[in-house]
């Protein structure tokens, strides 16, 4: 099952170069995502350590690591993240204690990887500079710095420190669907000029849907040009995860996210395996090996997995109301205190415009909720 | 200055921050705000300073300092950068200062925790605006209990976060942190920043985790004193921050499973500004320049007081 088409689909030939009014994608040599150089056609990022850890409530042991980035490693996969779901620092009240703490992870994967980079997410405002210095020190070589898709201005201090500490550098701008696709691609700008390697459009929410996910991709690569690589984070609560990984690389983005098993927030992200199925199919070289990453989901990650994300009532409502994939299970559990259901907090949360991070308002939302409901007449 | 008159005060800076707080300080009855200095003469500050009829200066400390009437009392709403080199010029000149940057070079101050203890420092620092939020009620909560560790999300609009805050917003999580320690008396803290851009835009939130003995998680006697400590400081500190709520009442939860056998009380904040110079919604600035003008106030009446017993004995 190894790929045929080579780099016959290289940078500057993909379809979208010949989409009207979409931009040549630039030719990123020297770019530490060099994908001509590596005879590839985009670069896969697998997420199961780092998104999966929302749906696994942040209690990943140590051998489910090791296994997972084994079989990742050997499939071919480049970049494994691996943080608590909210990041560096993530361990919390607020968003879930780590089981293990995170940089143990982080050790242990970069103990496991031959090839693969190891990455590791951070949103500021929660974690810190020392945060990513002692992420370095563990073995990661990713930073990938997330802010709201409209406060890129705060990760620029941390651009700088991660390109200081030698870091491969990733900017998330998080639920893209909230800006449109110029507004956005300024914010992308800011990052770049702070040190960022690849500004992905990140949909959190699993909320855009075909075009609207590549818009925002042709806007960023219009931007950037060879400034920055982009990328794409789909989730899957619309279903969309993987049509729109599919036209946002055909819009030049050239790094991809995905989990195995979509293990993630919300209904999950574009399934890592199903992503490397369907970019062979259509001839597009990510350098992975197909039957080992189906490998790598279903005899690695199905075994641990305590909770497989799917399409249910709440997450649907979440991609369809643009609401913030990680407040789920943190619905939930208010939910289940407070005796309301999930997918009002969700509809409420999406009414009120929260964004990442604002998890402890779910329960006040649950909180208000269960006190109209004592107000209505029996 | 006579014991007959008022301490005077001067605001250094003349941005959103220090104007806010030239308004507070206009109504105070116990100091009398002197100067409003600047470094730009097109600050909007400085001319409603002016305009107020407070002596206003775009030529920065060492106009203040050369003036032949010194305040007893400097605010500064500068940077952390800029007070560090002006703080050993105040204190040379005899001056207090009352910090509002992240430079901590005195001690963390919140009036109703630790304010009284440090009433004759001659630098205060006003920590951030979510650690005068926040930090009332861990120290509310470890009066009665042991908290072993203190969590706080602070919510505030974009349109609130000025570009020093967001320069380094490090600086926040980790002052807020120490502060959490420090003045709350948590064993260990942690705090989180949260900016939202929603328009309308929101009002600022608190949410504040406290870990607490399972036996005070439970419904008694013990839970009650731990809920009663912190309504007590919520109305201590609406004193000076009227916009300052409880947004439900505290809610106890014994450990769950994944939290490390911590049970916990979590607490529920909204901070509405008073409007003064910056808009409702931004109570993280109100509750800053507020404090600071709290703090202002009752190190001139300890001034005060002591010129009066110096002049006495």
């Amino acid at each position: 099952m190894s790929t045929t088409t080579g780099t016959t689909t290289g940078a500057n030939s993909g379809p979208a170069a010949t989409l009207v009014g979409v931009a040549p994608v630039p030719d990123y040599a020297g770019h530490p995502n060099d994908v001509v150089a590596a005879g590839i056609d985009l670069r896969v990022t697998d997420t199961t350590l780092r998104d999966g850890s929302h749906a696994m409530a942040h209690r990943f042991t140590e051998a489910q690591v090791r296994d997972t980035v084994a079989a990742l490693d050997a499939a071919g996969v480049k970049v494994i993240e691996v943080t608590h779901g909210d990041g560096l620092g993530g361990s919390s009240f607020n968003y879930g204690f780590s089981a293990v703490p995170e940089l143990d992870l982080v050790k242990a994967a970069a103990e496991e990887a031959s090839q693969a980079k190891i990455a590791v997410l951070m949103l500021p405002g929660l974690g810190t500079i020392e945060h990513l210095k002692a992420a370095r020190d563990a073995g990661a070589s990713v930073a990938r710095v997330a802010t709201h898709c409209s406060e890129a201005d705060v990760s620029i201090q941390h651009f700088k420190a991660a390109r200081d500490l030698g870091f491969e550098t990733v900017g998330f701008l998080m639920l893209s669907h909230r800006l449109s696709p110029e507004q956005l691609a300024a914010q992308a700008r800011v990052m770049a000029d702070a040190g960022c390697q690849c500004v992905y459009v990140v949909d959190s929410a699993g909320a855009l849907v075909l075009e609207e996910a590549s818009d925002r991709v042709s806007a960023l690569v219009a931007e950037l040009g060879t400034d920055a690589q982009v990328g794409y984070h789909g989730h899957q609560n619309l279903s969309f995860g993987v049509a729109n990984s599919v036209l946002a690389y055909r819009a030049g983005a050239r790094q991809i996210d995905g989990s195995l098993a979509a293990l993630g927030a919300g209904a999950g992200n574009s399934p890592t395996e199903v992503l490397v199925a369907a970019y062979e199919k259509l001839g597009i070289a990510t350098g992975i090996d197909l039957d080992g990453v189906l490998s790598a989901a279903n005899d690695t990650a199905l075994g641990y997995i305590t909770r497989l994300p799917w399409m249910d009532r709440a997450s649907i409502v979440q991609g369809y109301a643009g609401v913030y994939s990680s407040f789920l299970l943190h619905a939930e559990r208010a939910a289940a205190r407070y005796g309301v259901a999930a997918h009002d907090i969700l509809r409420r949360a999406g009414e009120k415009g929260y964004v990442g991070g604002q998890e402890d308002l779910m329960i006040e939302l649950a909180i208000e909720l269960a006190s109209q409901r004592q107000e209505m007449p029996a | 200055m006579g014991t007959n008159t008022k301490p005077t005060a001067a605001i250094v800076g003349s941005g959103n921050i220090g104007t806010d707080l030239m308004f507070k300080l206009l109504r105070s009855t116990e100091l009398e705000l002197a100067y409003m200095i600047g470094v730009d003469p097109a600050s909007d500050g400085l001319a409603r300073a002016a305009a107020l009829g407070v002596e206003a200066s775009p030529g920065g400390v060492d106009w203040l300092l050369a003036q032949s009437e010194r305040p007893d009392i400097v605010f500064e709403a500068t940077s952390a950068y800029a007070h560090l080199a002006n703080a050993p010029r105040y204190r040379e000149a005899g001056i207090t200062a009352i910090d509002l940057t992240p430079a901590a070079v005195g001690p963390y101050v919140c009036p109703p925790v630790n304010l009284d203890i440090n009433l004759a420092a001659d630098n205060l620092n006003m920590i951030t605006c979510g650690g005068q939020a926040t930090t009332p009620i861990v120290k509310a909560v470890s009066d009665v209990v042991a908290v072993e560790y203190a969590e706080i999300v602070a919510s505030i609009s974009s349109r609130s976060a000025g570009p020093g805050t967001r320069a380094n917003i490090d600086e926040f999580t980790q002052t807020t942190s120490r502060a959490l320690e420090q003045v709350g008396g948590a064993g260990k803290g942690k705090a989180i920043i949260i900016l939202n851009p929603v328009e309308p835009p929101m009002i600022m939130r608190n949410t504040v985790f406290c870990s607490i003995p399972a036996e005070a998680a439970e419904p008694g006697a013990l839970q009650e004193a731990v809920s009663e400590s912190i309504h007590d400081m919520v109305a201590r500190v609406q004193e000076y921050v009227p916009g300052y709520r409880l947004v439900a009442d505290p809610q106890f939860d014994v450990a769950h499973e994944t939290w490390n056998g911590l049970s916990r009380v979590a607490v529920f904040l909204e901070v509405k500004g008073r409007g003064d110079y910056l808009p409702e919604y931004a109570g993280n600035l109100d509750i800053i320049t507020a404090s600071a003008a709290r703090v202002g106030e009752l190190v001139a009446v300890h001034q005060q007081q002591a010129t009066t017993t110096g002049a006495l004995a």
